[in-house]
Order: C-alpha cells, then sequence, then structure tokens
C-alpha cells in the first residue's frame, strides 16, 4: 500500500517535472528571440547594444497600441509584424545617425550611446503612452489550454516552445542560404577582411542592426498575450539577455537558444526546491559557464582586435610641473569651497568626490589594465557594507569603518578577480557581473545580516566630521589622495607591466610578464579603491541598501569613465564630475531627467567621441608646442624617472 | 502627455521659486518615486495639489500659503536622502513627507532622525519605520503590512481551507507580510498548515513554473502578495491553467484601481483583497474628496490619490496644531494628532507614531468587462494595530 503511494508519487513527480520543463521551454522562447538579435548585433558590429531592452520594450509598446486598435486574428498577428517592423526603422535610424558616427571610437564607447538612449525611451514611453500599465488583448486562437498528465498548459506557451526553435531554424537558414547571411557570417569572423573585400560595410552593419532589433521587438511584442506594458520593461529583461547571449557564447545564434533554454529550465525546475533561487539562477549559471568555458557554450576565442591600442592615443605622460601647480590650485579653490558654500552643495559635492573616486578605481582597471568591468558596484557596495557592519556589529568609530570598508573591497575583488582575469574582453566583463549579481543577491537575501533590501540603518559620521563642511574636507583629502596614488601607479613600474599586458599580451609574456597576476594586482587595486569609496558613500548618506552594489551603480561608474574618455589618464575624474553634478542637478530640477541626461549624453558622445578631456588633449595637441622628435624622448625620460 | 510636461514644467516653477522665499510661506518638502513609479505617484500628486489648493484657497494656514516643494528619487534610497538635504538644508522646509518604496522610506526616517526633522512616510508599508527601526521624528500614514495581513488573516480565518500556499516578492515587503499573516492566520486556527510557497523576484516572475509549483503543492487557498505587472502575469496565467479554480485566493493590494484596473476582464473572481473601490463608498466625507477630485482632474482617483490628499491634509493638520514650527514642536503636535481624510477621521498614535487609517477589504468581481471590489467593508485601522502599550515595546529605545 505504502510503495503504491510512493510510486504514484514518483509518477506525478515526474509528471510535473516534464510539465515544469515545457513552461520552462516558452520562457527560453521569449528570452531566445530577444537574446539572438543581441548576439547579431554584438557578433557583426561589436557593439554592446545597451538600448535593446529599450527596443523590446518600445516593440510592446507598439504591439500594443496596434493590436488594441485592430481586432481580430489579422489584427493582432499583423499588428505585432508590424510594430516589430516600426521598432527595426527606428533601430536602423539610430544606427544611421547615432552609431555610425562613433564606429571609430574606442571600444565600449558606443555602450555609452547605447546608454544615453536607453534613458531616452525610459521617460519618452510615459510621456507618449501614459503612466498606467497598459494590458493587450490575449493572442486569437492562443487564449485556451491543453491537458497533459492533467495539468493544464497555455496554448500559446505552445505557440512560443514552436516559435523558438522556428526563429532559430529561420536564422540559420538566413545566415547560410543567403548572399546577405555569407556576408554576416564573414564579418562576424572578420569584418575588416570583408571590407576589403568591397562589401559596403555600411550596409552591412544597418541591416544586421535592424535586424536584431526586429528580433527585440518581435520578442516584447510577444509579450503582451502574457503581462502588462510599462515603462520599467527594459531592465526586467536587459541583463539577462547579456547573460543568455554571454553564456551561449558572443556572437553565436545557436549558442544563444541553448543559453536561454538552460537558464530557463534550471529556473522552471530549480523553484521547485528553493523557491528562492529565480533572483539568482542566472547569475550562477554564467559564473559556472565562463569558469568553464571561458567563451560560452559555442563561442569561439576572440580574437585581438587588429587595430592595437598604441595605435589609438598618444603615449601617456606624468604632468608637466605647470600642469601639476593648476592640479593643485583646483583642489586648493575645492578645498576652500566650505568657507561660502551652503550645506546642501557641500553634501552635494562630497558625494561627488565620492564618485570621482569610484570612477577613478574603475578607469584605472578600465584603462591601464584593459580590463572593462560591469560590476564594479560590487566592491563600492562591499565597501559601503564593510563600513556599515563595523559600525553595527563592532561599534567601531569612522576611522576603523573607514578601514574595514576598502578591506571588505579587496577581499572580494581578491576572491573574484582570480576567477576574472583568466577571462578577457566582453567575457571578463560579464563575469564580473555575474560575481557583482551575485554578491548583490547574498547581501539581498541574507536578511539577518545585512537587513536586506531595508538596509542597514544609522551608519553615520564621526562627530569631529559630521558637518557638512568636516565631511567634504573629509572626502576630499580622501579622494585627492586616492587620484594620485592610482596616478602614480599608473606611471610606475607596475603599471608599464600592466599597460604592455593590455597591449600585447605575447610580447609582454615574453618580456617575463605574467598577465594574469599584474592585472590580478590591478583588479585587487581598483578593488580596495572602490570599496573606499563605498565606505565614504555609506557615511555620506547615513545608511546602505543593496542598490549600492547592484547594477546601475556599476553603469553609472562606466559612463562616467567613458564619458571623461577612456584613452586618458585620469579621464574619469572629469567624467565623474560631469556626469553626478548634472545627474544630481537634473533630478532636483525635473522629473525627466533621465530624458534630458540621455539626451545630453548622446550629444556629447556625437560631440566628442574620445570623451570630454580625450577631446581636450585632443585639440590641446593639435597644435604641438614641442617638435615631436623633442617630445618623445623626453617623456621617456620623465617615465624613466618615475620607473626609479 | 501635456499634463505631464505641464506638472515638470510647474515643478521647475516651484523649484526656482523656492529660491527666494517669501514672508507669507510654510514650505514643506516631498519626496517620491516620480520618474521611476509614475503609475502608482502621477494620482499621488494630484491627491496632493488638490488638498494643497484647497487648504490655500481656504486661506493656508493661519494665513500663510503652504507650499510643497516636490522631488524625484529615481526610486533609490541614496538618491533620496540627497532630495532630502536639498529641501531641508537649501529650501529651509519645516519637515518632509512622501516615500513609496520601503526602503527609502527607512532611508528618509533615518535621515529625519540624524537632521532632527519631522518626517511623514506616505506610503511605505514596512511594519519597521514605526516599530524595530522607529525613531521620534518619523510618523506614517498608511495601513502598514501588519494592518493589512491582520485584515486579511481575519477574512482568511473564516474560510474552510486548511492547506495555504504563498506567493510573496522576494523581498522586505514580501517576506514580512507572508510572515504576519503566517502568524496571525495560525493564532486563529492551529489547524492550518502552509505547505508550499514561492519567492518570484519583484518584477520579473515566471508565472508559468511559479503557479505550476504551486498547483503541484495541491493546496486549498492562495495567499497572494505580488503585484502590478507580476499580479497580471500571475493572474493570466492562472486563469488559463485553472489554478485559481476551486481555491481561495487571498490578496494583499490586489483591489486597488492601480494593481486592479490593468487586468480589466481577466479579474478574477471573488479574492478577497484589500484595496479602494472609490465607486462604491457613500460616506459624505469620500463623496466630497470624489467629487472634487473628478472635477479638478476628470478622471477617477486611485489609491495614491487617496494618500497623496491625506498626506498634504496631514501637514496641514499638524502646522495648523502648533505655532511652533520648531520640529520639536511639530513632533510633539503630531502625537495624538487627528486629521480628517477620505477615508474619516484617523490619528497618529502617540505611542508607535502609526496613523489608524484603514483600508478596504472586500471580494473581486467582474462588471461591464472591469474589475471592481464588491461586498466590501472598511476596516479601521484602530482595530487591527497592537494596542499602545504593546506597540511601544516594539520601538527601539530612544
Amino acid at each position: 500500500m505504502i510503495v503504491a503511494t510512493q510510486t504514484a508519487t514518483k509518477g506525478a513527480n515526474v509528471e510535473l517535472l516534464l510539465v515544469q520543463a515545457l513552461s520552462g521551454l516558452a520562457s527560453a522562447a521569449s528570452l531566445f528571440l530577444v537574446a539572438s538579435g543581441l548576439s547579431i548585433i554584438f557578433g557583426v558590429t561589436r557593439i554592446v547594444n545597451f538600448a535593446h531592452g529599450a527596443f523590446y520594450m518600445l516593440g510592446a509598446y507598439m504591439a500594443y497600441t496596434l493590436t488594441s486598435r485592430f481586432a481580430g486574428p489579422l489584427g493582432f498577428w499583423g499588428g505585432l509584424v508590424v510594430a516589430s517592423l516600426i521598432v527595426a526603422a527606428l533601430g536602423a535610424l539610430m544606427e544611421m545617425v547615432l552609431l555610425r558616427r562613433i564606429y571609430q571610437a574606442p571600444e565600449l564607447f558606443q555602450l555609452l550611446a547605447t546608454f544615453g538612449v536607453t534613458l531616452m525611451v525610459q521617460d519618452l514611453v510615459v510621456l507618449i503612452w501614459g503612466p498606467d500599465d497598459l494590458m493587450g488583448p490575449r493572442a486569437p486562437g492562443f487564449t485556451g489550454a491543453f491537458e497533459l498528465f492533467g495539468r493544464r498548459i497555455p496554448s500559446y506557451d505552445a505557440l512560443l516552445i514552436v516559435l523558438g526553435p522556428l526563429v532559430l531554424g529561420l536564422l540559420w537558414l538566413l545566415f547560410h542560404r543567403t548572399r546577405w547571411g555569407v556576408l554576416v557570417r564573414a564579418a562576424t569572423q572578420d569584418r575588416d577582411m570583408v571590407a576589403c573585400l568591397g562589401v559596403n560595410q555600411k550596409w552591412l552593419f544597418t541591416s544586421v542592426f535592424a535586424l536584431g532589433v526586429f528580433l527585440a521587438a518581435l520578442g516584447g511584442a510577444l509579450q503582451i498575450p502574457r503581462t502588462t506594458v510599462t515603462h520599467a520593461m527594459d531592465l526586467s529583461i536587459i541583463v539577462e539577455v547579456f547573460v543568455v547571449v554571454v553564456i551561449g557564447g558572443l556572437g553565436s545564434v545557436t549558442g544563444a537558444f541553448f543559453a536561454a533554454v538552460l537558464v530557463s529550465e534550471l529556473n522552471a525546475l530549480g523553484i521547485l526546491v528553493l523557491p528562492k533561487i529565480s533572483l539568482i539562477a542566472v547569475f550562477l549559471v554564467m559564473a559556472v559557464v565562463l569558469v568553464v568555458r571561458p567563451f560560452g557554450l559555442l563561442g569561439k576565442p576572440e580574437r585581438a582586435p587588429r587595430a592595437a591600442a598604441g595605435l589609438s592615443f598618444r603615449p601617456w605622460k606624468p604632468m608637466t610641473q605647470i600642469e601639476r601647480i593648476g592640479v593643485a590650485l583646483i583642489v586648493a579653490m575645492a578645498a576652500l569651497l566650505p568657507l561660502f558654500a551652503g550645506d546642501y552643495t557641500l553634501s552635494v559635492g562630497s558625494e561627488i568626490l565620492v564618485f570621482v573616486l569610484f570612477a577613478s578605481s574603475l578607469h584605472f582597471m578600465m584603462t591601464v589594465g584593459g580590463l572593462a568591468s560591469f560590476g564594479h558596484a560590487a566592491y563600492f557596495g562591499l565597501g559601503a557594507y564593510g563600513a556599515a557592519f563595523a559600525v553595527k556589529f563592532l561599534g567601531a568609530p569612522m576611522g576603523v569603518a573607514l578601514l574595514i570598508g576598502p578591506l571588505f573591497g579587496m577581499l572580494g575583488a581578491i576572491v573574484s578577480g582570480w576567477f576574472c582575469v583568466r577571462l578577457t574582453g566582453v567575457y571578463f566583463a560579464m563575469l564580473t557581473l555575474a560575481f557583482a549579481q551575485i554578491i548583490w543577491s547574498v547581501t539581498f537575501q541574507w536578511v539577518e545580516v545585512t537587513g536586506g533590501d531595508n538596509g542597514l540603518l544609522g551608519i553615520w559620521p564621526a562627530r569631529w566630521a559630521s558637518s557638512p563642511q568636516g565631511f567634504f574636507w573629509l572626502t576630499l583629502g580622501i579622494a585627492v589622495v586616492g587620484v594620485a596614488l592610482l596616478r602614480m601607479l599608473v606611471f610606475s613600474p607596475f603599471g608599464f607591466g600592466l599597460r604592455a599586458a593590455r597591449d600585447s599580451t605575447l610580447r609582454a609574456d615574453a618580456i617575463g610578464i605574467n598577465r594574469k597576476s599584474v592585472q590580478w594586482a590591478a583588479f585587487v587595486v581598483s578593488g580596495t579603491f572602490a570599496g573606499l569609496a563605498g565606505a565614504l558613500f555609506a557615511f555620506l548618506k547615513g545608511s546602505v541598501f543593496p542598490d549600492s552594489l547592484a547594477i546601475p551603480i556599476s553603469v553609472d561608474g562606466l559612463v562616467m569613465v567613458l564619458l571623461g574618455g577612456i584613452e586618458t589618464v585620469s579621464g574619469a575624474v572629469v567624467g565623474a564630475i560631469v556626469y553626478k553634478a548634472l545627474a544630481i542637478w537634473l533630478m532636483s530640477q525635473t522629473d525627466l531627467s533621465k530624458l534630458i541626461l540621455g539626451a545630453i549624453i548622446v550629444l556629447l558622445v556625437v560631440a566628442s567621441p574620445k570623451g570630454i578631456v580625450g577631446f581636450i588633449e585632443h585639440i590641446r595637441h593639435r597644435r604641438p608646442r614641442t617638435p615631436t622628435g623633442a617630445d618623445v624622448p623626453d617623456s621617456l625620460g620623465i617615465n624613466m624617472k618615475a620607473a626609479e | 502627455m501635456k499634463y505631464v510636461a505641464g506638472l515638470a514644467l510647474s515643478a521647475l516653477l516651484i523649484a526656482s521659486g523656492a529660491a527666494h522665499a517669501q514672508q507669507g510661506e510654510i514650505k514643506v518638502g516631498e519626496i517620491n518615486s516620480y520618474s521611476a513609479l509614475p503609475a502608482f505617484t502621477e494620482p499621488y500628486r494630484k491627491g496632493m495639489e488638490l488638498a494643497l489648493k484647497q487648504i490655500n484657497d481656504a486661506g493656508g494656514i493661519k494665513g500663510k500659503k503652504l507650499v510643497v516643494i516636490t522631488k524625484d528619487d529615481g526610486g533609490k534610497p541614496g538618491d533620496a536622502v540627497t532630495a532630502a538635504n536639498e529641501l531641508v538644508s537649501r529650501d529651509g522646509v519645516v519637515l518632509i513627507a512622501g516615500g513609496f518604496l520601503s526602503n527609502i522610506g527607512l532611508a528618509l526616517s533615518d535621515f529625519a532622525k540624524q537632521k532632527e526633522i519631522l518626517y511623514i512616510a506616505a506610503e511605505p508599508l514596512t511594519d519597521a519605520i514605526v516599530w524595530s527601526k522607529g525613531n521620534d521624528y518619523t510618523f506614517r500614514l498608511r495601513p502598514s503590512n501588519y494592518m493589512q495581513a491582520s485584515m486579511l488573516a481575519e477574512e482568511a480565518a473564516k474560510l474552510p481551507a486548511k492547506k495555504w500556499a504563498t506567493i510573496a516578492p522576494n523581498y522586505e515587503f514580501g517576506q514580512s507580510f507572508v510572515a504576519v499573516f503566517k502568524e496571525l492566520l495560525t493564532k486563529k486556527r492551529p489547524d492550518v498548515e502552509f505547505v508550499a510557497e514561492q519567492w518570484p523576484p519583484l518584477g520579473k516572475i515566471d508565472a508559468g513554473p511559479v503557479l505550476q509549483a504551486i498547483d503541484a503543492a495541491k493546496p486549498d487557498a492562495i495567499l497572494n502578495a505580488t503585484f502590478a505587472g507580476d499580479l497580471v502575469k500571475l493572474v493570466r496565467e492562472g486563469n488559463t491553467r485553472g489554478v485559481f479554480q476551486n481555491r481561495s485566493v487571498v490578496s494583499y493590494l490586489t483591489g486597488e484601481p492601480e494593481y486592479l484596473d490593468p487586468l480589466k476582464d481577466e479579474t478574477p473572481e471573488g479574492w478577497i483583497v484589500t484595496g479602494y473601490p472609490w465607486y462604491g463608498i457613500k460616506t459624505p466625507e469620500h463623496q466630497a474628496f470624489l467629487d472634487a477630485y473628478q472635477a479638478a482632474y476628470k478622471d477617477y482617483p486611485r489609491l495614491g490619490s487617496v494618500v497623496g490628499y491625506s498626506t498634504v491634509k496631514s501637514i496641514a493638520a499638524v502646522l495648523n496644531a502648533t505655532d511652533d514650527h520648531s520640529t520639536a514642536g511639530l513632533v510633539k503636535a503630531m502625537k495624538g494628532l487627528k486629521v480628517d481624510t477620505p477615508f474619516g477621521p484617523i490619528v497618529y498614535r502617540a505611542a508607535d507614531h502609526q496613523s489608524t487609517l484603514g483600508a478596504y477589504v472586500g471580494k473581486t468581481a467582474k462588471k461591464d468587462g472591469k474589475g471592481v471590489m464588491v461586498d466590501f467593508a472598511f476596516k479601521k485601522g484602530a482595530d487591527y494595530l497592537p494596542s499602545e502599550a504593546d506597540a511601544a515595546k516594539l520601538r527601539p529605545a530612544n
């Protein structure tokens, strides 16, 4: 009797697993559609298209409008396709007007442009479609369910399950059976060679971009029978889609498909055992996959970009005496600020300085180390939590907490850095993101220690620094010393080794520089300074929340670095000041801060593709003050001195 | 669209006008997630503006004009603190109010404590803000997680259901709501057991697998605390899969127009919910509010409108209650302050700083292809709070 019940339960369990797996496949299909578009775009244009989520959302909004207006099966399915086509046209327009101007800009700079567009779209959809959540119609013919093992499965799920492989098949045919597809594959492998063979790259890129955006919009449009359309849809999908693309292997559509299935199935089956797993499932998968297979499931090792970094920038030089005096004057002027500025200005000034330090730490890793991190907030947040723990659990004074914070950042960087530096390029960036998200979710879930999303309160500065003036001076002192130390590192032997490893791994190897250990050290240095910034941030705000180590902070850091100029020594300082001051001022002035900030970023990107500081340096060096011949040895001489 | 642009413009004007303050003005600050959560904060803002207009048309605060300076927090606690700092340090407001998300409410309450300024939390639902992390300077308007859980548990206890399953978003709001509901229901019904739980991430529910997992545990009843887009996904998927058939569902916040209206003709029938049936409330104070609101905006109020309206009414009440507009004076006046709201008179309890604003509990139904609440009753907030003596013990000594 007991045995019989057990077998029955087992049977029921197997059935449940099967049905659950089917649901997972349906989720995988929508994820795959969006991810495949991103993968295609990246494969050919090498653009990390942050706006992909925005196009997904626009697809849903557009489809909502069309399907609400035109009823019936034709209206619905026609509406979906037409909506996706309209959005694809918008995407092509963005590529032509915006991205075409900046293909020659440093790697990742396009990310800044697409980020600006994303910000704008978030506010625009609210302006156009209103703030309410919108619910579109169900799909005609697919409103019901069919039964399997006594459990009902929506027929729309079945449609999606079929649609996923169908799109995969169509894309395969497109890439393998058409001339256009052959060109795209060729460009994915070696776009310079394709250009040399006389293929018009411009239109190839535009068409690929339009196709990718079409798939994103279709993915969004297909969501309207399942959920509401809101202005936050883009954020809910963009990160996951990136993760899927990376797990699958950049540029590999089939890989994206398998990755989407893997992620969705793990989630669908995982929640049966661990109901809280969803928060972290995709990032765990990504971390494991990238550690085991550094280029994703079906990805190929990235070739070194043909245009070597060394060609595009002027050799860095330490500051001349006059420049040093100039900087000292600016710092002195900042130090005088508390004598006449109000409390609010000072606390905003402190916040900007915190982000100057944070952006500089990321800048060090990105420009000197050539390692772009998408998860730098992790070390910022660890620093903030470290400081908060010191105050809450040890009752430590602020001075001690400001040491424990960076220590946390350093420890986090030591652990995740060891894994991350095995990878390069975008894979490296994504693994840092995975670690950041894992740390974030631990913070978020571990309510007993971290307070969960309700955070830790009461982390206020010691009495001597509690006045806005005092805290400003403290932050200014730490930020100036921090930035100066990072700058000194750039021109130290360690900095030279790091730059060597960045510019040519092979040659660096040949002269005895171990790329991994040098980069690991840079990672740790960077994480420590980020932690210091985070600890200051905790005392500035008086509280710590998990969002201090969430993606938006990482993105802010990236934007600051890119805005300042990635090929400069200290561009991040300027980038951080401009971006943070603008963001705070706009937020205080208007509810449409994202729209305006996004527009400003897009304009800046187009106006100065080398970043603000890069742009200034470019102008300065157009009129050579000394003959170039004399200039180079001189700078080398100084460098040698610094190296000694 | 025009309206939003106009609002932005007026916000600009207010902000720039604030720089040169006038004698006959009392300035208060307000912070909310205007850009991050417009579905809730737009009606909230309209409610606020309506109350503000009524107050100033009736002569303001003892002849002085009440000015509310609003700031956006972008949905981030750090930015909320920056905004609060600006309001307090630069604009010189006498008190701050607002907040939607619980963590932002907590960040602001801690800021209020540090800077010694009164903070009236409008919307945050977390119990911590008045209890475990309560402080002298923070008062909260809306009925808390605990109060609404208690109202729903009372109804849930009347159901025959014994096996319960829970679905709630995976963050403090969902976690503490489920915990309180479990505790209160088990107290009333020791025979009840909880057989399954699901914790989808906020805004990212994978509704099919979640419901399948719930269904597999064969519960008699389901407790839901998801809302907004997650709720719509859950309802659509559940309707198609028949997961809600022959099961009782108790659902938190679902009767609020913000969350009920998007469900349209897919509204499930017979769910026990908390919410705001603006179309069916017949009290004179609500009727007056409804008429004024509809006349001003040609739109019906959402729950956010009531919260915004009552927040400004509370601000006016406390400013009228005392001539001492220092923080100490205002905090003293807040304790036991009586305010008239569209839901009737409320009191800010002196012991735990929680207002006694109540909520409507009823059942969902479909009417003309739209979701409505039926068989609803108003639950007085005071009846669902621990006694003031007990509540005071929940607060840290400070």
